[in-house]
């Protein structure tokens, strides 16, 4: 039976596997399947940079091999996407840059290698906010991806072309990256899951840095139970990156279904200030509601610095971004002015051409707290205040075993609404930012919907606690079906 | 507080980004209300507080002094915009 009589772009990872595995469907079939669902209606979404039909159905014939020959693991021939931040070997990578147009990495990310070395079927490169500095999708230079919900509106970003692609069934799975939210205020914009693991869980090694001690890699898909799938695979050490943590990787889909009963949530009294929509709040509330009804107990908690985490992290990102895209030079890789005067010439044109202007304003700001006389007030001072925060969550995770609340203010916003001042584009993260501070994992879930547009529950738990977030998620979607909700004529 | 056309052509000189002269009011604009954004931070009482150096609080891993890494420098400058003989192309720096 062909893959299409499945319905297989409906289905999740979970029952992807199972029919992969009872021989439903083959993953050849399957590819082709959601190849020609990307065919069709990749394009009105904006959702992918490169789609990569020959390598899938090359990977996906090497799957049915494996199978065949009794070698097939839990994720062998299940498709998925990376964001377009991850470096594929011969596969090009723009990172939703001008700069990066026509990179072609010699090399594949740690997060590549993993998931291709578990059998996985990557369909393609999706589209997100350039350099990953964006939270609507609009900064990329291919153009803003839409949101399957409502195309006037922004999936979020900046892993914006992962959760619109999932959200629309043209693949059940993608990476993302979190620098501030990147992976959960998409997510809960989208009506998808979004997980943020640990800060050093997932390796870094070839995910183009943006900000290097905020940045973690994670995933997008529809269920908690899919993301815990494919965490398996990505989590461990990996000597290829300075900072990856060499911790135990637990199995993460063991736990997925303990009971809630001893749960303590913390509820932080700052986020349900008047910044946050009304509607929005009235559905995070009823999820509250629901994990109690498992038997979790909820209680206010304060994080008395939590206000600042959004001044904080937009003078760390910028300063470490300022950093990181030093490396653009128009010499080595990446886009070249023509016909430079000099040296200096050369660096400066190359780089005003090749990066557009949300990425020049964080380098800008970057390069003006690290200057020098300024170094001292903003740089150091934002870094003691991250302490501060880091120190309020500790204290918080004293007397609670996760913290949750909205993962965004608002639902999806129309797109150009937000692109004139920056600083209400950066507020959109005031709920995410803290746990990149603290390099705390997270996770968005689906939770209802604000005049028809999905709303995200948020939560964050202590470091190495992706096992609780993914347990805690994945029953309130064993009690709820909001992650079931598709939106209109993708069903 | 206001950033001047002189801060912001030395800040853009600094980060080797070219700047057009009627980009800069705007520029200036912008990353003045950042700057006075992430100002907030200094009524923040901080005293007896370390910076952060690291969100686990771990040090540098460091590793053993060996060679790992191999020479493969013609399929890492298939991407370079300009290269002849192995060597990077840029305008000549010394006249």
């Amino acid at each position: 039976m062909a893959a299409d009589d499945h319905a297989v772009h409906a289905l999740n990872l979970a029952e992807l596997a199972q029919g992969l595995a009872a021989g439903d469907f083959t993953s050849r079939q399957l590819t082709e399947s959601l190849l020609a669902r990307i065919a069709g209606r990749a394009a009105a979404l904006n959702a992918f940079i490169t789609v990569t039909a020959d390598q899938a159905l090359a990977a996906a014939d090497r799957a049915d091999r494996h199978r065949a020959e009794g070698k097939a693991g839990p994720l062998t021939g299940l498709p998925l996407v990376h964001k377009d931040i991850f470096c594929t070997r011969g596969v090009p990578t723009t990172c939703g840059s001008r700069m990066l147009e026509t990179f072609v990495p010699p090399y594949d990310a740690t997060v590549v290698e993993r998931l291709a070395g578990a059998g996985t079927v990557m369909l393609g490169k999706t589209n997100m906010d350039e350099f990953a500095m964006g939270s609507s999708n609009e900064t990329s230079w291919f153009g803003p991806v839409r949101n399957p919900w409502d195309h006037g509106r922004s999936p979020g970003g900046s892993s914006g072309g992962s959760a619109a692609a999932v959200a629309a069934r043209l693949v059940p799975a993608a990476t993302g990256t979190d620098t501030g939210g990147s992976i959960r205020q998409p997510a809960a914009l989208t009506g998808t899951v979004g997980l943020k693991p640990t800060y050093g869980r997932v390796s870094r090694y070839g995910m183009i840095a943006f900000a290097s001690s905020l940045d973690q890699a994670g995933m997008i898909t529809r269920t908690a139970a899919d993301a815990a799938l494919l965490l398996q695979a990505m989590a461990g050490f990996d000597e290829r990156d300075s900072t990856s943590v060499d911790e135990p990787v637990p199995d993460y889909t063991a736990a997925l279904d303990a009971p809630l009963r001893e749960l303590r949530v913390g509820i932080v009294r700052q986020h349900f200030d008047a910044g946050l929509d009304a509607d929005t709040a009235k559905q995070v509330r009823t999820a509250l509601g629901a994990l109690e009804e498992q038997g979790a107990t909820l209680r206010e908690i304060d994080l008395p610095n939590i206000d600042l985490s959004v001044p904080t992290y937009y003078v760390v990102a910028p300063a470490e971004c300022s950093s990181n895209m030093s490396r653009f030079d128009g010499v080595r890789f990446g886009h070249r002015a023509e016909e430079p005067r000099d040296l200096h010439d050369l660096y400066c044109r190359s780089r005003a051409e090749g990066f557009g202007a949300e990425v020049k304003r964080r380098i800008m700001t970057g390069t003006y707290v690290l200057s020098a006389g300024y170094y001292d007030a903003y740089y150091l001072k934002a870094q003691k205040v991250r302490q501060l925060i880091a120190d309020d969550f500790r204290a918080a995770f004293a007397d609670v075993d996760v913290i949750a609340g909205p993962t965004a203010p608002t639902p999806a916003f129309a797109l150009g609404d937000k692109t004139d001042d920056p600083i209400t584009m950066y507020l959109n993260d005031i709920y995410t930012i803290g746990a990149n501070l603290a390099g705390l994992p997270a996770i968005s879930v689906p939770c209802g919907l604000a005049a028809g547009l999905p709303v995200g529950l948020h939560l964050v738990g202590p470091h190495f606690a992706e096992e609780r977030l993914l347990n805690c998620a994945h029953r309130y979607q064993a009690e709820t079906d909001w992650h079931l909700a598709c939106p209109e004529g993708y069903a | 507080m206001s950033l001047s056309r002189d801060q912001v052509q030395h800040i853009a000189t600094l980060a080797r980004l070219d700047i057009a002269d009627d980009e800069i009011a705007e520029v200036a604009e912008k990353l003045s209300r950042i700057v006075d954004f992430v100002g907030e931070l200094a009524a923040a009482p901080t005293d007896d507080v370390l910076p952060m150096a690291h969100p686990l609080h771990r040090t540098q891993r460091l590793r053993a002094d060996e060679v790992t890494e191999t020479v493969e420098r013609d399929r890492y400058q298939a991407n370079a915009p300009s290269v002849r003989d192995g060597l990077y192309l840029v305008p000549k720096v010394i006249e």
